[in-house]
């Protein structure tokens, strides 16, 4: 059971948007420019950073249903990114992407757990300054996302079909506030 | 010196957010919301939450401007974060923000870590909904900020003078006004 009286039969961090609507607004504009915002990264990619980050804080929501979106940007391919959550190192990825990823992993412990020698590794593989920046900001998000959603024992389904569903409609209408007739906000 | 190249002069979270301002914005209004906007919470008692998980995560830069931004709202109490920031339980702070502290302090290690007698705790002293979920926020947002800080290796002032002035500043401006505009006279 949540924490808080938060609103009935809405999974995970939409629980929390909807009791909090002023918050929401920000955390979605800002999942939207960093997970699906133009890039050098693809979406894939940078749906992968936040799964492998949403794993190692154990955030069983964000882990699933982000999962699910990386998928859908591949064509449903889950096989990429549960290799990705077991073993990064050895993942069918670029080099780069790995390196990154390295970056993502330290910043979940840590920040300053990066070392000059990560992001040099991560720049030898062709990493620019954006791509290392978002990294960081992106393990450094789901830091958040993942505490508010467990923080506040947000109702976590567990049924895998339901996550699916969840990460295809994540990779095909995206994180920012939408109207009732389903305009995006301008934002 | 910082991981990637930020725009000079600019302390702490200040260099990353000019080098991004896409991202820059929604974090910016994020904090101006929670720690600023209306509340049942005074301004004094959300900066000293996000104080003390800055000091948790070991997060120089945050700790201090937002030490210092606590301060001014206290009357300038300089002694009282000090003390929040080493024995919150101890500090001459209400029971209800002792409670908070103990919720935000458990969120920044992992969010599994909050207790229902945590969360019961923090309601005998009079604590609302919108309080718990707003210490729980505040403490995820600052596991966030504090790792862009540090992740990124952004440089941090040494001298206390630097932060008061800024902390005046943010005060009277918001997070948003003061980040984005180029003309804080402590720029160098």
């Amino acid at each position: 059971m949540p924490h808080i009286a938060l609103p009935e039969g809405l999974p995970g961090i939409t629980s929390g948007f909807a009791f909090r609507p002023e918050t929401a607004r920000p955390m979605r504009e800002l999942a939207e420019v960093l997970l699906r915002g133009a890039n050098t990264l693809t979406r894939a990619e940078r749906e992968m950073i936040a799964t492998l980050v949403s794993d190692r804080n154990d955030c069983h929501f964000c882990q699933a249903s982000h999962r699910a979106a990386a998928a859908h940007h591949l064509n449903g391919n889950y096989a990429v990114v549960d290799a990705v959550k077991r073993d990064f190192q050895s993942a069918p990825i670029s080099p780069k992407l790995k390196a990154l990823l390295a970056i993502a992993a330290k910043v979940q412990q840590s920040g300053r757990q990066v070392t000059a020698s990560d992001v040099a590794a991560a720049r030898a593989a062709g990493a620019c300054d954006t791509e290392i920046h978002d990294a960081v900001l992106i393990a450094a998000a789901f830091c958040m996302f993942n505490r508010y959603v467990d923080g506040l024992a947000t109702f976590t389904p567990r049924d895998e079909e339901g996550y699916d569903q969840m990460g295809q409609r994540m990779a095909r209408d995206g994180y920012a506030q939408r109207d009732a007739d389903g305009a995006h906000h301008s934002s | 010196m910082a991981h990637i190249t930020l725009p000079d002069g600019l302390p702490g979270i200040r260099g990353p957010m000019a080098f991004r301002p896409e991202t820059a914005r929604p974090i910016n209004e994020l904090v101006d919301i929670l720690l600023q906007g209306p509340h049942t919470l005074s301004r004094g008692e959300r900066e000293l939450i996000a104080t003390f998980v800055s000091e948790q995560n070991d997060c120089r830069y945050c700790q201090t401007i937002h030490g210092a931004i606590a301060a001014y709202h206290l009357h300038g109490d300089e002694q009282l974060v000090v003390k929040v920031k080493s024995d919150p339980q101890g500090a001459p702070i209400s029971d209800k923000l002792k409670a908070l502290l103990t919720i935000a302090g458990k969120t920044a290690e992992s969010g599994k870590a909050v207790t229902p007698e945590d969360i019961a705790r923090a309601r005998a002293h009079g604590a609302t909904d919108l309080e718990i979920h707003d210490a729980v926020l505040i403490a995820a947002v600052f596991c966030m900020c504090n790792r862009y800080v540090d992740g990124l290796a952004t440089w941090a002032p040494d001298d206390p003078d630097f932060y008061r002035q800024r902390a005046a500043l943010v005060a009277q401006n918001g997070y948003a006004a003061s980040t984005l505009q180029g003309t804080d006279p402590e720029r160098r």
